[in-house]
């Protein structure tokens, strides 16, 4: 593989990256951004990501269709969802409030590893098609909205809170929530953005409005 | 600091936001669309400093009731209840858990807090080209960056506590209109901190020796992209 020309994105200094070996890291030697890493299983180098999304996709549905902890005072039960939380909020004169929650805790963590899915199995056979690259820039536009480990401790707090009033008890969306929190950091981790990019499709229209190469 | 270093933006190239791809556009007030991944091309963020001026302050107000409106009324037979994100924090202590209590202090007043002087703080040294601590505050902006989601915190607590505890007529939870103020100095916090532009901390608190600028040797142009592939 070729050695690559970047501009550091948090100080725009040009630097080349230099070749790395499997599990290095590439620091600018500027601002310290990490610039570039190298998967450890450099042959197949999408294929952990993809399992571990495959994973986390089948445990984002259950996490979404089983209650997430019931409830239980003077022989009265009650029992939640997190689309329910949201619901509750909305009901109850919260519609902003509702919306932001839906989307932290539902939408983005859903939307990421939905996109994720698609752009790693379409990307296992080079070249990928340019809407590949388009669906990549969307998953990465939604993972800082994406809050499920922020969810699950305010869920704690909030268990806590409410178990001096009623007896509580953790549903199977709250151990589904549990290991998405592990699973989101670990498909971060093992996903090198870069194995897909380098197997994108260029759209031609975009590049005409570039200068011809100068060297 | 001084450097002989060169940036992209001296070299008249642009380094995509998502991908990272090195362009040498036409034009680069008119950069158009990467090729690779179809992200809008910027050299710096356009008007990235009032953009996030306007968020900061936006994000100041809305911080004022937030933590003086109540964020929950509980009704438990017949007697209701209003606490705000402090009342919150309070009961956790004197129920016995202090370090939740600790953990939502930190989460829902210091985190938003911290953030918005440490972004006011980014623009007024940006703004008046401090040269100085260039690390420290690229540093200080990942941190913004980094942080901002926690203090999501108190707006999950409150919504699984209302979801939670409907219990008509014995007891209810309703939310209070403090926690649309809450979440909107969240989700105003993390806009600012994506429409600042770090590079600007550089460009003006680095002096860069100037000095006749070629594009680099074997930048990779958009035209070879058979070698890529």
């Amino acid at each position: 593989m070729d050695t690559e020309i970047v501009a550091c994105p948090d100080c725009d200094l040009l630097q080349q990256i230099p070749v790395l070996n499997p599990g290095d890291k590439a620091r600018c030697p500027r601002c310290g951004h990490v610039l570039a890493s190298a998967a450890i299983d450099s042959h197949h180098p999408l294929d952990l990501p993809l399992s571990l999304t495959l994973t986390a996709f089948i445990v984002l549905i259950i996490a979404n269709t089983t209650p997430l902890m019931g409830l239980s005072v003077m022989g009265k039960t009650a029992s939640t969802t997190i689309i329910g939380g949201a619901y509750e909020m909305w009901i109850n004169g919260e519609p902003l409030t509702a919306a932001v929650v839906a989307f932290s805790a539902v939408i983005a963590p859903g939307l990421f590893i939905l996109f994720m899915l698609i752009v790693l199995l379409a990307a296992r056979r080079p070249p990928a098609p340019h809407w590949v690259g388009e669906m990549l820039r969307w998953a990465q536009s939604m993972q800082p909205w994406s809050m499920l480990e922020v969810m699950m401790l305010g869920i704690l707090v909030a268990l806590i809170k409410i178990a001096e009033l009623a007896t509580v008890e953790p549903g199977i969306a709250m151990f589904a929530v549990g290991a998405l929190v592990l699973l989101f950091p670990a498909i971060m981790v093992s996903f090198n953005a870069h194995e897909v990019w380098m197997r994108v499709e260029w759209d031609h229209d975009a590049a005409a409005s570039q200068s011809p190469p100068q060297t | 600091m001084k450097t002989s270093e060169i940036t992209a933006a001296q070299a008249g190239l642009i380094g995509c936001n998502t991908c990272s791809l090195l362009t040498h556009p036409v034009s680069m007030e008119h950069p158009g669309h990467c090729p690779r991944c179809g992200a809008k091309l910027e050299s710096r963020r356009p008007n990235s400093i009032q953009y996030t001026w306007a968020l900061v302050i936006a994000a100041t107000i809305c911080y004022i009731p937030a933590n003086l409106l109540p964020v929950m009324n509980t009704t438990a037979l017949g007697s209701s209840e209003a606490d705000t994100i402090m009342g919150g924090v309070i009961y956790l202590y004197t129920s016995g858990s202090w370090p939740l209590a600790l953990i939502v202090l930190i989460a829902s007043v210091m985190v938003p807090l911290g953030k918005l002087i440490a972004l006011a703080y980014l623009l007024i040294t940006v703004q008046r080209g401090v040269k100085g601590g260039v690390r420290e505050r690229t540093r200080l902006y990942r941190m913004v960056e980094f942080i901002g989601r926690w203090s999501m915190l108190d707006v999950f607590v409150d919504t699984f506590t209302v979801a939670m505890v409907q219990l008509k007529p014995l007891m209810s939870v309703e939310p209070g209109l403090g926690v649309v103020f809450f979440a909107a100095v969240v989700v105003l916090t993390m806009l600012a901190a994506v429409t600042f532009d770090p590079r600007l901390i550089w460009d003006s608190g680095t002096e860069i020796e100037v000095r006749p600028v070629a594009a680099p040797k074997g930048h990779p142009s958009v035209l070879n992209e058979k070698s890529h592939a």
